[in-house]
């Protein structure tokens, strides 16, 4: 699947079935695409991200990736309130592409609903559910 | 429904590429990715897989008289050994396919897409009921290739003996592979110089290897489906199921030039009154003039009512700006018109620009 790249999946985040990841630090989280989701989608050109104080639930939209070929919604994998947004992607969406769990993150929700984070798979079921094609 | 796949679908996989579908085909989308891919063929020249599209051999006394008959061109006086760009039309005007005619000296060979394949085939054979002709699908015996770019030539010199510069645009050749057929032509998708080879289909993966290796020190790369459709897009060809269907006419696509309305051929009535009534919506090439990239299907508006509708759009790589084709009423089809495009339920101002966004340098040739 991948252009000669292992794909990686971090052990310390959470992911979602749509291919979100999360960081939590104290009562923020952290949100950005993971390198599975950027590797498939190829070249990123265009980031759109919420305003800051927007109310989301989990599993709502909050912005749009789009490569070249296609636009993509990435949605909330816990509900909560925007508290930043990643200004950098608007002048470099290339940075999705090349730090996705990093430099390329897209949003900090906090304060965030904790009960959110049940739903969400660790490193390793997210692996497998891609490997197997459960999700793709 | 399986798909299909191409010969060469281990040595893509092996290469690192992305499948996807199209046209019932498993085909790559993109190897190294699709910006890379599409400098590369801008500035030097890379090698596509599109053995996923069909060909068709017609022979007989009547093939001439048949294939005037079935497409929008002309093919009366086509020199032997040149191709020639063509829409099949039903009889409404509207679009079966497009395709490209090679003539040979005993023959013709029709090249069709992919996903229209088998459809092309019925409707070709239905329309050859009282012709003395022989249609023949010969998808199979060839394996299609392009290697397309300014270094195209230079490249592919070094593994064809003959002189590929005496082949001018829209001229083919035909060559002897270990006793097998084979035909070489000037022609593509991408809006550079390039070729099209239909090489014997044992041949397939020695050709492609030897075409990558012959270029390997001047950075050619295969290219994807991905890279494929920018490159076509810049260079404002139309793909079937985008700027044509079944639902739209090539002159309203903006493809009259391939349609020779003084012969008679199917849909030449229907296109002819549409000529006279005038079309009631064009294709017209746009740039975004806000953020925002508008993609097919986007809905193309003015003062909030709808007027039209995005066949393609995307950020052309060469361009580097947001642009699209889509289809407008013919008096918002001038060049410096502004229509909004809706994107995501907003709408963003474009403006219509002259095409193609990219300008073809092959036809200089």
């Amino acid at each position: 699947m991948s252009s000669g790249k292992e794909i990686s999946y971090p052990t310390d985040l959470k992911y979602a079935a749509t291919h979100e990841w999360v960081r939590v630090e104290g009562d923020t989280a952290t949100v950005g695409i993971s390198d599975y989701a950027q590797d498939a989608l190829g070249d990123i050109v265009f980031v759109e991200l919420p305003v800051v104080g927007m109310e989301l639930r989990a599993k709502s939209g909050f912005g749009v990736v789009e490569s070249v070929k296609a636009a993509s919604d990435v949605f909330m994998p816990v509900g909560g309130s925007i508290s930043a947004t990643n200004d950098e992607l608007a002048n470099a969406p290339e940075t999705v592409n090349a730090d996705a769990f990093g430099a390329g993150w897209m949003i900090k929700i906090s304060p965030f609903n904790a009960d959110d984070l049940a739903k969400l798979m660790d490193a390793a079921t997210y692996k497998s559910k891609i490997e197997s094609g459960e999700i793709h | 429904m399986d798909l299909k796949r191409t010969p060469l679908y281990e040595t893509h996989r092996a290469l690192g590429a992305k499948m996807v579908e199209f046209g019932g085909w498993e085909m790559p989308v993109q190897y190294k990715g699709i910006l890379d891919e599409h400098r590369v063929v801008r500035t030097a020249a890379g090698l596509f897989d599109i053995d996923h599209m069909g060909q068709v051999r017609v022979t007989g006394p009547e093939a001439l008289a048949y294939l005037n008959f079935l497409l929008s061109a002309n093919f009366t006086d086509m020199a032997i050994s040149t191709a020639k760009y063509a829409v099949m039309c039903y009889s409404d005007g509207t679009c079966v396919d497009d395709t490209f005619v090679y003539r040979f000296s005993d023959e013709w060979m029709v090249v069709i897409n992919a996903g229209n394949r088998d459809k092309d085939i019925v409707w070709m054979r239905a329309q050859s009921a009282g012709w003395n002709v022989t249609l023949e699908d010969v998808s199979d015996e060839f394996y299609m290739l392009a290697f397309q770019g300014p270094l195209a030539e230079e490249i592919l010199q070094k593994v064809e003996p003959f002189d590929l510069s005496a082949i001018r645009y829209h001229q083919a050749r035909e060559f002897q592979i270990d006793g097998q057929r084979g035909i070489l032509a000037r022609t593509g998708y991408t809006g550079e110089d390039g070729f099209e080879l239909f090489v014997p289909a044992s041949h397939g993966k020695h050709v492609w290897d030897a075409i990558l290796e012959a270029g390997k020190d001047k950075g050619v790369l295969p290219i994807g489906l991905g890279a494929r459709d920018s490159l076509r897009f810049e260079a404002r060809f139309a793909l079937y199921g985008h700027e044509i269907d079944a639902n739209t006419t090539p002159l309203e696509a903006g493809l009259g030039w391939a349609c020779d309305l003084n012969k008679n051929f199917i849909g030449r009535d229907a296109l002819l009154k549409q000529k006279l009534e005038g079309v009631k919506r064009k294709l017209v090439g746009f740039e975004m003039l806000e953020r925002g990239i508008a993609r097919g299907g986007y809905e193309i508006s003015v003062d909030g009512r709808s007027v039209g509708t995005v066949t393609s759009g995307m950020p052309a790589p060469t361009l580097e700006k947001n642009i699209g084709l889509g289809y407008v009423p013919p008096e918002l089809a001038k060049i410096g018109t502004e229509f909004d495009v809706i994107i995501r339920g907003k709408p963003a101002r474009a403006r219509v620009v002259k095409t193609p966004f990219y300008a073809n340098r092959a036809r200089g040739k």
